[in-house]
């Protein structure tokens, strides 16, 4: 590994290489971080025009546009793409360009491991997505993949589907290794771990979750696999195996997920609230807490996802018990923001108003993800729209927002140029409006009895649904304005200066804006 | 200016969602309180949640839009430096788990009565399969399958929906009010989960396992239900049906459906006019058939065979049968030999034999309900 | 790349196929919690002898079959319902005929109702513990001889019992070939030429 290193000190002068090589072979985490933001929103845009497909769908009761096959192919492909192809490589994306730059290293820890680590992802999701023109069509069995319907029932290009799993898996954990071994040891002098950026932070909290889950969720589609072709029957019950176990191991690995999807975010938005507030974060140490109790009370929580699967009481109760406990630090981290609004002296450029409406619609999903965790409530909400509005507004609003946030708060640095605020604002208001018109309604059809993954569906929904389905196509149609921003920045724009923000603190922040190819090639001091 | 385009925004969204706001049904927003005590308890547990957190939330937010107001850089243009308060913070961790535990106690509550499963006075095997219900009463030995009764014809648009489109049934699953009716509730291929909203009823339905629910339904009525886990192309349209009624009315229905048992076994031994296995055939097929072959018998091209002018159809009754009995590995045609009656696998052979101009076409062969029974006792797996 | 980092990446890397790993121990560590907690109404499938004890309550035992998928053979208990007390051995069988004309081969999945009372059902003998394999028009009365504690739980005072079966006749098959292929692999070496 040492001859990476020494490679680097050579080329350190040169800067980029030219054309698409300078791509394909980039080890520079600047480089590796806007390819996995490029890929991330391309992702993105393909899961949102499937959503755009089921939304059009359930414009009206009847089925008009797609048959429930594929409708379900869509759900699956939908959640696939957005979990695993969106939303996770925006975060590794952005921790690719920051964590570097805001611990005083000159590069990630491993950059050829981390040129792999990209790489293999659109090879993933080609394989994933090829799978539509497959005898039998894609996974139709949702994002959860619940054996048999995975397993015996499944089509044929469920092995595929596997395959990509097990590729977007290594991917992830090759990521996150690569941020623990940077933060862990390439930090400038003087930066202890209390003093680390609440992003980097939040991200190395997050690393140490996708280490613990991830290989959870390989054995869980290995074992899959093992059924499928090798006769075993983990999940098999005419082979004295159990349908509910795939149910716990795969929630043991999807609930640390969903707070892999939602810690990252958690830092980005403290830096931004008190950037804007000019001043400093209230209760650094016990953000710092409260995301390391989120992260371990996550490991206990996996079964509130089954609550209706026959579990004897004290399990429930246990369960129940547990998720609620969640609510004290995350609402610790909620106080702490608006505290560090009190007596702040805030503007609202675009990242703030992306950053306020990331706190009030996640803790909009946080209530109802409250009400979730009510065990005899949640035998009626249930696999409903209820749960689709709660893990929308924590998604969508929550880690789409807070990840956009992110993007206009640190773009000037990346590019050197301001992003248009008046376009950038626009931006804002229609995400915030549409996504409210969209998921909002979605909680009332729920609490009304729609189940979720239906493709029709009973005529008292009618009216909610067609208004949700509005208002995801103006959410859709404004992210082509967003596409538009951040090409524009690219392009040109206002020069930025290097300390962007005037209230920005951090060490990216004494880069200048672009900075260089190489940065901290000589670790700054920290005091 | 910052000002005016959030109002053209408004104004613009507004008028987009105007329109349909207009005839939306404000009714239908909350839970339903439901038929039972167990529901009422839950729906009043949904509601204390639901305003605890309304007013979290107005107290966070007020907080929050309040800072978001008077500590703008106009008004507030030197920032205070505070970042930290022990007192504080102890304070906001320990409120709200104060409020935690309040919630916590009637739920803990709720679900031990839920979980009070006591002899039932009616029990019912409750069994999901791909994409319909089959109900077995232990103490009457009544068995029967509950299908989708909404048309194919609504569901595609061709014709106006019915008040209860997607929630209605051929037959609806009969309990008496008023006593303790147990669900054995289990699974025949993937994983279902029976759910009726009025009795706050929702259990996963697991092959090979049983789960088990109970409700005492105090007013006789129609309540209706849906499967809430994902079992593949038709799961949104495997509804349920409960039908309750005065015990009186039980036992008759009751007698009746053991007399119909009976008659059944009757009519496999008849002698059937090709009319009438045509005309029974066109009600099987409209209910079981047309969701993926279509009324018209064209089939969907590339996933669902034709039938009509199909060589099998028209000339190979022997593998016409076979088809029926044991469905097609690896498609989607499944095996209808425990679904249906003999005389309702008759019939719709002898249907589709008939029907779309096949009757001209093939060795105008006809299957009667014995055929069935022989293939049934004598040539099953071959 | 420093000394410390190294030792980093390695500790990661160990935890990544630790975690692998456990993954598949979550199956046995499942099936024990299961067992003890009787989640899922998940039963031992192995006999346990237990002493009679004298004047149990009364409890409502009832017998639910059904056959998985198009399992065809006939499969129902011979009595629907038993009124047995707790602490005593009772035995009941299930009716089975192979309605086919092929060999098949059945494994029954046992499952009890309410979850909770699983741990405190005994079962000495069950044709759950066994594969059956009936010939073409055979049948066959399959015994149970079980007991169900004087632990069980006051307010249950009826308990189901649920057998499902499985036709595992081409699992069977595929096993046996897969072991033919297997022994003529390493014993006749030979005839492989």
């Amino acid at each position: 590994m040492s001859a990476v290193i020494e490679s680097h000190e050579h080329d350190h002068h040169h800067g980029p290489a030219k054309g698409l090589t300078r791509w394909i072979f980039t080890t520079n985490h600047k480089d590796i971080g806007t390819l996995y933001l490029w890929f991330s929103f391309t992702m993105f845009l393909i899961g949102g025009a499937m959503a755009m497909i089921i939304r059009a769908e359930l414009f009206q009761p009847g089925m008009q546009i797609v048959q429930p096959e594929f409708y379900n192919q869509m759900l699956t492909l939908h959640g696939l793409i957005m979990i695993f192809g969106a939303v996770m490589p925006a975060f590794v994306g952005l921790a690719n360009w920051l964590v570097p730059m805001m611990v005083g290293a000159p590069d990630m820890a491993l950059p050829r491991m981390n040129n792999l680590s990209f790489w293999i992802l659109p090879f993933a999701f080609f394989v994933l997505l090829s799978s539509l023109f497959m005898e039998g069509g894609a996974p139709n069995f949702g994002w959860t993949f619940y054996a048999p319907l995975s397993t015996t029932y499944a089509p044929p290009s469920v092995t595929f589907f596997i395959f990509s799993v097990h590729i977007m898996g290594a991917s992830s954990i090759m990521g996150a290794i690569n941020v623990i071994v940077t933060i862990m040891n390439m930090r400038a002098p003087g930066m202890t771990l209390m003093k680390m950026p609440l992003f980097v932070w939040s991200w190395l909290i997050t690393a140490y979750l996708l280490i613990a889950v991830m290989p959870v969720l390989a054995g869980a589609v290995t074992m899959m696999l093992m059924d499928i072709h090798f006769g075993t029957s983990f999940f098999n019950a005419a082979g004295g195996g159990d349908p509910v176990l795939f149910q716990h191991v795969f929630w043991f690995f999807g609930h640390p997920e969903v707070y892999i999807m939602i810690l990252p975010a958690f830092g980005i938005t403290s830096h931004i609230i008190s950037t804007f507030s000019r001043k400093p974060l209230f209760g650094y140490s016990s953000m710092v807490w409260a995301l390391a109790s989120i992260a371990i009370l996550s490991f206990v929580v996996w079964a509130h996802h089954m609550f209706t699967v026959g579990m004897p009481l004290a399990a429930e109760l246990f369960f129940m018990w547990a998720t609620m406990l969640i609510a004290v630090p995350t609402g610790v981290k909620v106080f702490n923001w608006v505290a560090t609004m009190f007596k702040g002296s805030i503007t609202y450029e675009t990242p703030m108003l992306f950053a306020i409406a990331f706190v009030v619609l996640f803790t909009i999903g946080g209530f109802s993800g409250l009400m979730l965790a009510i065990t005899p409530a949640d035998f009626q909400y249930h696999d409903t729209y209820f749960v689709v509005a709660h893990f929308h507004y924590v998604l969508v609003p929550g880690a789409i927002f807070s990840i956009m946030a992110a993007v206009y708060y640190w773009i000037p640095k990346w590019t050197g140029n301001m992003y248009d605020e008046r376009l950038g604002r626009l931006h804002f208001w229609l995400s915030f409006i549409s996504v409210n018109v969209t998921f909002f309604p979605q909680h009332w059809i729920g609490l009304a009895g729609m189940p979720r993954r239906y493709p029709d569906y009973a005529l008292q929904f009618a009216d909610w649904n067609m208004v949700s389905t509005a208002g995801a196509f103006l959410f859709g149609l404004s992210q082509i304005l967003f596409l538009f921003i951040v090409l524009k920045t690219v392009r040109g724009g206002k020069k930025a200066t290097s300390q962007v923000w005037e209230g920005a603190e951090g060490l990216e922040w004494t880069l200048d804006s672009p900075p260089a190819y190489h940065t901290f090639t000589t670790p700054p001091k920290v005091s | 200016m910052k000002l005016t385009y959030l109002i053209k925004l408004l104004v613009f969204v507004g008028l987009y969602a105007l329109p349909v706001l207009g005839y939306a049904d404000w009714n239908a927003l909350n839970m339903t309180e439901g038929a039972t005590e167990v529901s009422k308890k839950v729906f009043d547990l949904h509601m204390l949640i639901f305003w605890i957190c309304v007013v979290i939330g107005i107290v966070v937010f007020g907080v929050m839009f309040y800072s978001m107001y008077a500590f703008t850089k106009k008004k507030n243009p030197n920032p205070s430096s505070f970042h930290e308060s022990t007192k504080l913070e102890i304070l906001w961790t320990v409120i709200p788990f104060i409020i935690l535990v309040v919630m916590a106690i009637p739920a803990t509550n709720v679900l031990k009565e839920i979980y009070n499963d006591e002899e039932g006075d009616v029990n019912i095997q409750v069994v999901g399969y791909q994409w319909k219900w089959q109900y077995k009463y232990l103490e009457d030995g009544i068995n029967f399958f509950s299908n989708l009764s909404t048309d194919q014809d609504e569901i595609y648009n061709k014709i106006p929906k019915g008040e209860h489109y997607l929630l209605e049934v051929d037959q609806p699953v009969v309990i008496p009010v008023g006593k303790k009716v147990r669900f054995l509730i289990t699974a025949n291929d993937v994983i279902h989960s029976w759910w009726v909203p009025d009795f706050a009823i929702k259990q996963d339905a697991i092959p090979g396992f049983i789960n088990t629910a109970w409700t005492i339904v105090e007013e006789p009525g129609l309540y209706r239900g849906n499967c809430t886990e994902l079992c593949g192309k038709n799961h949104g349209f495997m509804p349920i049906v409960v039908r309750a009624v005065e015990q009186n009315d039980f036992d008759n229905w009751v007698a009746e459906k053991k007399q119909a048992a009976f008659e059944l076994a009757q009519l496999t031994e008849k002698d059937w006019s090709v009319e009438e296995l045509v005309s029974n055939g066109e009600t099987v097929f409209l209910k079981n058939c047309a969701a993926c072959h279509q009324v018209s018998g064209q089939g969907i091209p590339g996933i669902f065979p034709a039938l009509a002018g199909s060589e099998i159809v028209l000339n190979n009754k022997p593998r016409n049968i076979e088809i029926l009995m044991e469905g097609v590995q690896g498609a989607a045609m499944q095996s209808f030999a425990n679904q249906l009656s003999e005389v309702d696998i008759a019939s719709v052979i002898t249907y589709t034999r008939k029907a779309w101009g096949n009757g001209e076409k093939g060795d105008k062969e006809i299957v009667i309900p014995k055929e069935i029974l022989e293939y049934k006792n004598n040539n099953k797996r071959s | 790349m420093n000394n410390s980092a190294k030792k980093t990446l390695k500790a990661l890397g160990f935890a990544v196929f630790g975690m692998f790993f456990f993954s598949f121990a979550l199956v046995p560590l499942y099936d024990v919690f299961c067992e003890v907690t009787g989640l899922n109404g998940k039963i031992a499938l192995e006999s346990s002898n237990i002493q009679e004890v004298e004047s149990g309550r009364d409890v409502k035992v009832q017998f639910i079959s059904h056959n998985n998928e198009e399992m065809p053979w006939i499969f129902k208990p011979s009595e629907e319902v038993l009124s047995v007390k707790t602490g005593k051995y009772y035995t009941t069988t299930f009716y089975v005929k192979n309605i086919t004309n092929q060999e098949m081969t059945a494994q029954a999945i046992p499952s009890v109702a309410p979850s909770n009372a699983a741990a405190h059902l005994k079962k000495l003998e069950c044709f759950c513990f066994n594969q059956q394999t009936l010939l073409p028009g055979e049948e066959a009365q399959l015994p149970v001889r079980f007991l169900i504690d004087t632990e069980l739980p006051e307010n249950i005072k009826s308990v189901a019992m649920s057998y499902t079966i499985f036709d595992i006749t081409d699992y069977e098959k595929q096993e046996l070939a897969m072991q033919m292929d297997h022994d003529s692999m390493h014993t006749h070496p030979e005839e492989n030429h």
